[in-house]
């Protein structure tokens, strides 16, 4: 019933954006602007041939890079919500680089790390883990003591603590986290694959516009949009299987 | 047996440390319970987490069956005023969740999960999580998880006083049956005389600032069935009442 309604709302969203996309292909008739049914077109026709191999390459790189910081950011998140101690530690650190527009750094990370992958990928990792672990330590600062108290009087071990309590009390904060941090990633894996690469949605929509090729330009564009929206389901989706209580 | 010798127990605040409870002296048998009544911020609360074992700080001596209180090595059930359940598991598991602590997956007692979750009236709302039943029927599911623990001290802070007056008196009454079939030592808080008087077998007042035991009554009219038509009790409560404003006043 509500999945249904979910997907009636996408279904009228897309139909939005597709109208206002035709008016203003149509009122301003210039080539920089093709209509939504060329770029359809255009797509459909490419997608296997010439895109999918970009697409791939994105989806890797967000992929890896989004999992490594879950990995590095939920257990130094969950720590320091939850051990003052660390907090006191480690939150001046953070919130010292946490405001850095961390693509600035990538020339750094250009030198250290390569042009190849490796740099891609970590630049992700480093822009999405200091929102994954900010917003795993608030989640579990959040919890009230009192839900502590019935497993600390049955002297249960930290590991019960974390099982029981921490991971999933702070498991809304992480997917939220992940989404908020999605737009950003991928806005980021954008402009790292204008460099030191021939793969990626980057690098197809740059070298696109280089060949005046505008409609495969939208559809490098399309294929971006499509990707943000399934990461994005998928999101939703972990959420209505992980956080049934909600 | 429950002892409690000579406790303080205070925490520290910028001027020094604020005694929060002292002169603490208390002796209770196995299998009674026990109503803690007193205003608020006279540190029953405070009582109850030093039998719970949450709170570790403290000056003399609390004993639990001949052993210093240790969550690890007895079993307490404790049923905070929000009444501690999990939001993200379900009936089921919030019910199984201080048993498999306890004692671990493999040695749940699945007969007697049953036996109290009909005993409760929760049959049918297993598979439920917290967020989507009354507060009744959270309080339910807390006492079920209490008594599967099979506790040797059962701890309930204000269980009651969150519920509408006609669930409130429904919930002594499952309390006391089940507590019947159970038996085990029990100490409750309450601010409500009436609550004191029906579910206390000994019934203790504080008083605050900073908190201390003013008296121990032992309660002729525990469990007293069909109150509410016993002149006796109001008589109680009403002379419970004026004992413990005066107590109060000073």
């Amino acid at each position: 019933m509500k999945k249904k309604n979910n997907t009636r709302w996408y279904v009228y969203g897309i139909i939005l954006v597709i109208c206002l996309w035709q008016v203003w292909a149509m009122a301003l008739h210039r080539p920089i602007i093709p209509a939504p049914w060329q770029v359809a077109g255009n797509f459909v026709q490419i997608f296997v041939p010439k895109l999918s191999v970009h697409v791939l390459y994105s989806v890797w790189r967000l992929v890896a890079g989004l999992s490594l910081a879950i990995a590095a950011g939920i257990p130094l998140g969950l720590c320091m919500g939850y051990f003052s101690q660390w907090d006191k530690v480690l939150a001046p650190v953070i919130y010292l680089i946490y405001p850095i527009p961390k693509v600035a750094l990538l020339p750094v990370f250009m030198v250290l790390f390569g042009l190849g992958e490796e740099s891609k990928i970590l630049m992700i990792f480093f822009i999405v883990v200091f929102q994954v672990t900010v917003a795993v330590r608030d989640g579990v600062k959040e919890i009230p003591q009192e839900t502590y108290y019935s497993l600390y009087s049955l002297g249960a071990s930290k590991i019960a603590v974390f099982r029981e309590i921490l991971i999933p009390a702070s498991l809304p904060k992480i997917l939220t986290s992940l989404r908020v941090a999605m737009a950003t990633a991928v806005s980021v894996l954008f402009f790292t694959e204008t460099f030191g690469t021939q793969y990626g949605m980057g690098y197809f929509i740059m070298d696109a516009w280089m060949r005046v090729n505008y409609p495969e330009m939208y559809s490098g564009i399309l294929a971006l949009s499509i990707t943000g929206l399934l990461l994005f389901g998928l999101i939703d989706y972990a959420e209505t299987r992980l956080c049934r209580w909600l | 047996m429950i002892e409690l010798n000579d406790v303080t127990v205070s925490y520290p605040v910028p001027t020094g440390r604020q005694v929060v409870l002292t002169d603490i002296n208390l002796a209770m048998e196995s299998g009674q319970t026990c109503a803690l009544i007193g205003p608020s911020g006279c540190g029953k609360s405070t009582l109850l987490k030093l039998l719970a074992g949450i709170i570790n700080e403290y000056q003399g001596t609390v004993m639990i069956d001949g052993h210093s209180v240790a969550p690890i090595r007895q079993r307490i059930g404790f049923i905070p005023q929000n009444y501690g359940l999990l939001p993200w598991r379900t009936v089921q598991e919030n019910i199984l969740l201080a048993a498999r602590i306890k004692q671990g997956k493999q040695n749940l007692d699945m007969a007697a999960f049953r036996k109290l979750v009909d005993e409760l009236g929760l049959a049918g709302l297993e598979k439920r999580f917290p967020g989507e039943l009354s507060g009744g029927q959270q309080q339910r599911v807390a006492l079920a998880r209490a008594f599967l623990l099979q506790p040797d001290l059962l701890l309930m802070d204000e269980p009651f006083s969150a519920l509408d007056a006609m669930t409130r008196e429904d919930m002594q009454q499952v309390f006391l049956s089940v507590w019947r079939e159970h038996t085990v030592s029990a100490v409750l808080v309450t601010h409500q005389v009436e609550e004191a008087v029906y579910l206390g077998r000994k019934i203790i007042i504080m008083s605050p600032f900073p908190g201390t035991i003013r008296k121990i009554i032992d309660n002729p009219l525990f469990g007293l069935e069909n109150r509410e038509r016993h002149p006796d009790f109001f008589e109680f409560c009403v002379f419970l009442r004026q004992m413990i404003q005066k107590d109060w006043a000073k």
